[in-house]
């Protein structure tokens, strides 16, 4: 009997290969991006409106009053930058995607954000060292894209960039506290840093986008990047009298979608009420 | 400093004073707490700024502030109105002569 | 001299000078003399507000990471955050009467203190965030425009940047209120049952009559009060019964109705001892309250003793270098 089951199987393999042969089974060596000037810009939104998120979760929730204060004006800054990198975004694409759509309408899989940005808050030392790597890399970047051929983005970087420096001054200023504070506060920032080195080669990659959106006039020399913002967190690790974590295999995936299992969760929650209502207006 | 050792407070408090433009004189705001200066520069920025409400700060510790008393009210300060002197009214100028 | 007094007597000719002074609508400074009960009624009735503002973070927290649109999610963290700033400009008035705001935090979260008893409801829906913007801040502002006036210095002063900053939130929870009244059944349905929830509570904000009410009459002598709790609740009423009319919805009130001859909306029966119980603790989310903010204090202690070692750390470096 089983002998008859398998001899079954056979034929039904060979009966779909036989009416076509010219199948595509095996996807192409190489996949092209529709319009990688939308993804580009993706990237820089989707990092902002996670991390804005993230931060805002810790509202009601500070350390002190003054800090909640602080982190509440952070989280407002980012997703009002998301706000306006989503909405240039969605013009790009022209499919008439508003900010909105593509905040509270994609799967995790359509996120373009770093790892980086997505993972939960942690401890104040977690979420502080998380956003002062985060806030050295987005001022050096927003410091070459206020320079770039794309008047759109030229523009939003121009102005994120004043905000930006401000928050680097809040976060670096905050790792040397707690580097160079108390043996608890030392010893959560160490950890924190170890934690969270592995996810910061990710910012500087360089992929075919970065190639494809050079014809929009938007050049970001990444290598020089890494190597200005090493030099900024090697200074500020020292003032901390922290120690800078061993290279380590580093962890990516976000720009293309393979997130951790994180932002699912994250975006659940965000997405909720919005998805309950499909084409209601707030 | 050993982490048990520090008594557990909300950090000494700073008198804020902002400046709502240039050239203008800077103004008492309210406080903040901070524990240190860089600090309670920032938290005056947040708190006090929000509405674009300075271009300049400054912060100073309550403990710096050095206050008149109630009680000096009277001989501290001169109500000025015997001393007429010191106001411009009381000084004739020619007409047609510009006075700057 | 030993005497066994509850309180020290006072000069009388200091008191009367005070009581003048009061009577006047002069404004009391930090360092001028008061009585004892002032600086006492004061202090209480400060942290009692600053406490509420930082309490009140929390049910509108509770929907910062829901929010469905990004403008509304960047409205609502704006919100909360002012309201951070709101306690801390009130803790800061508080602290010129000669306390540390250590103290006044330990005092709330060892339950010493009272808190708008409002806060102690939980947010269930999105329509909360309009509904307590419309009813919520309206009824605070209704109490805070008044407040702007009182006799001690700082705190009217508080009120006055407090107010300035209020009307942006009756009004965003207004506007979420319009179009969720002109949106979908589900989000009319949404509304509805947020007012239905907390209609009555708002009213329950000013505070029960005031004959019930102890510290009235004092407050009212030394002008820190101006109004009474139902002169207050019923000027919240008048204003906001038209507003409910305009969203088509109804008040849950079988007994409103609108009387010609003294043009008020009258309502009906409060029921105190769902407020009494509240204010006791038996709310639906005191303990919930409490607890997060407690946790979020906890958990901050090592971040607070940080900062303080680094900014020693500092001045001793400084003071070594300057020898």
């Amino acid at each position: 009997m089983a002998h008859d089951e398998e001899h079954h199987a056979e034929e039904e393999v060979r009966a779909v290969v036989n009416k076509a042969p010219a199948a595509v089974i095996a996807a192409a060596r190489t996949t092209t991006v529709d319009n990688p000037l939308f993804e580009y810009v993706l990237r820089l939104g989707d990092d902002r409106l996670v991390l804005g998120h993230r931060v805002s979760e810790w509202c009601g929730h500070g350390p002190i009053l003054e800090e909640d204060i602080a982190l509440s004006n952070i989280a407002l800054d980012f997703v009002g930058h998301a706000s306006s990198l989503l909405a240039l975004a969605g013009e790009i694409e022209g499919k008439g995607r508003s900010e909105d759509t593509l905040a509270y309408f994609r799967e995790a899989v359509a996120f373009r954000n770093a790892l980086l940005v997505e993972l939960p808050n942690g401890d104040f030392a977690f979420t502080i060292v998380r956003q002062f790597l985060f806030d050295a890399y987005s001022v050096l970047l927003w410091d070459a894209l206020s320079r770039c051929g794309h008047e759109g983005l030229a523009a939003v970087a121009t102005k994120s960039l004043k905000e930006d420096k401000y928050h680097l001054r809040h976060s670096s200023e905050w790792v040397v506290r707690l580097g160079d504070g108390t043996e608890e506060s030392h010893r959560r920032v160490q950890e924190a840093l170890d934690a969270l080195w592995r996810y910061t080669g990710e910012l500087f990659d360089h992929d075919a986008i970065d190639d494809a959106v050079a014809a929009h006039g938007i050049v970001v020399d990444h290598a020089g990047l890494k190597a200005r913002w090493e030099a900024m967190v090697a200074d500020v690790v020292q003032r901390a009298t922290l120690t800078l974590p061993l290279d380590a295999p580093m962890r990516r995936g976000g720009r293309v979608g393979r997130h951790t299992e994180h932002l699912g969760h994250m975006l659940a929650t965000m997405q909720i009420v919005a998805r309950s209502h499909p084409g209601a207006s707030w | 400093m050993p982490n048990g050792v520090i008594p557990d407070g909300q950090w000494p408090l700073w008198e804020v004073f902002t400046q709502g433009a240039r050239g203008q004189p800077f103004e008492h705001a309210g406080s903040v707490h901070a524990a240190d200066a860089e600090q309670a520069l920032q938290n005056a920025r947040d708190v006090y700024t929000r509405r674009g409400e300075a271009v300049n700060l400054w912060v100073v510790p309550s403990s710096a502030i050095v206050a008149s008393a109630p009680s000096d009210a009277g001989p501290f300060f001169d109500p000025g109105n015997d001393k007429p002197y010191r106001h411009p009214q009381f000084y004739v100028a020619p007409r047609g002569v510009r006075i700057f | 001299m030993s005497q066994n007094l509850s309180a020290p007597t006072e000069d009388p000719a200091l008191l009367a000078a005070f009581e003048a002074r009061i009577a006047a609508g002069e404004s009391i400074e930090p360092k001028d003399w008061m009585p004892e009960r002032y600086r006492k009624q004061l202090t209480r009735m400060m942290s009692q507000h600053a406490h509420s503002e930082i309490v009140g973070m929390l049910p509108e927290g509770n929907w910062i990471t829901r929010a469905p649109s990004l403008r509304r999610k960047m409205s609502l963290i704006a919100k909360v955050q002012d309201e951070a700033g709101h306690g801390l400009y009130i803790y800061c008035g508080t602290e010129t009467l000669g306390v540390d705001r250590h103290e006044l935090v330990e005092q709330l979260l060892d339950g010493r203190a009272k808190y708008s008893s409002i806060f102690n409801y939980p947010t269930l829906s999105w329509a909360d965030m309009g509904v307590i913007g419309w009813l919520v801040d309206g009824a605070a502002i209704v109490n805070q425009t008044v407040l702007a006036k009182a006799s001690y210095g700082p705190y009217a002063r508080a009120m006055v940047r407090i107010c300035k900053e209020e009307n942006f939130h009756k009004r965003q929870g207004y506007e979420i209120c319009t179009v969720l009244a002109k949106g979908t059944p589900e989000q009319r349905a949404m509304l509805q049952d947020a007012v239905n929830r907390f209609w009555w509570p708002s009213l329950m904000m000013f505070g029960p009559s005031d004959t019930n009410s102890p510290n009235s009459a004092e407050l009212l002598k030394w002008r820190v009060k101006r109004k009474t709790n139902d002169e207050l609740r019923q000027r919240f009423v008048n204003l906001t019964v038209p507003q409910a009319i305009a969203l088509g919805i109804t008040l849950p009130d079988p007994d409103l109705h609108f009387a010609e001859a003294t043009g008020d909306w009258v309502f009906g029966e409060i029921d105190w001892s769902e407020f009494f119980e509240v204010v006791k603790g038996n709310g639906p989310c005191n303990r919930e309250r409490l607890e997060a903010r407690r946790a979020a204090h906890d958990e901050g202690a090592w971040v607070r003793a940080a900062a303080v070692a680094h900014a020693a750390k500092q001045a001793t470096r400084s003071t070594t270098v300057a020898a």
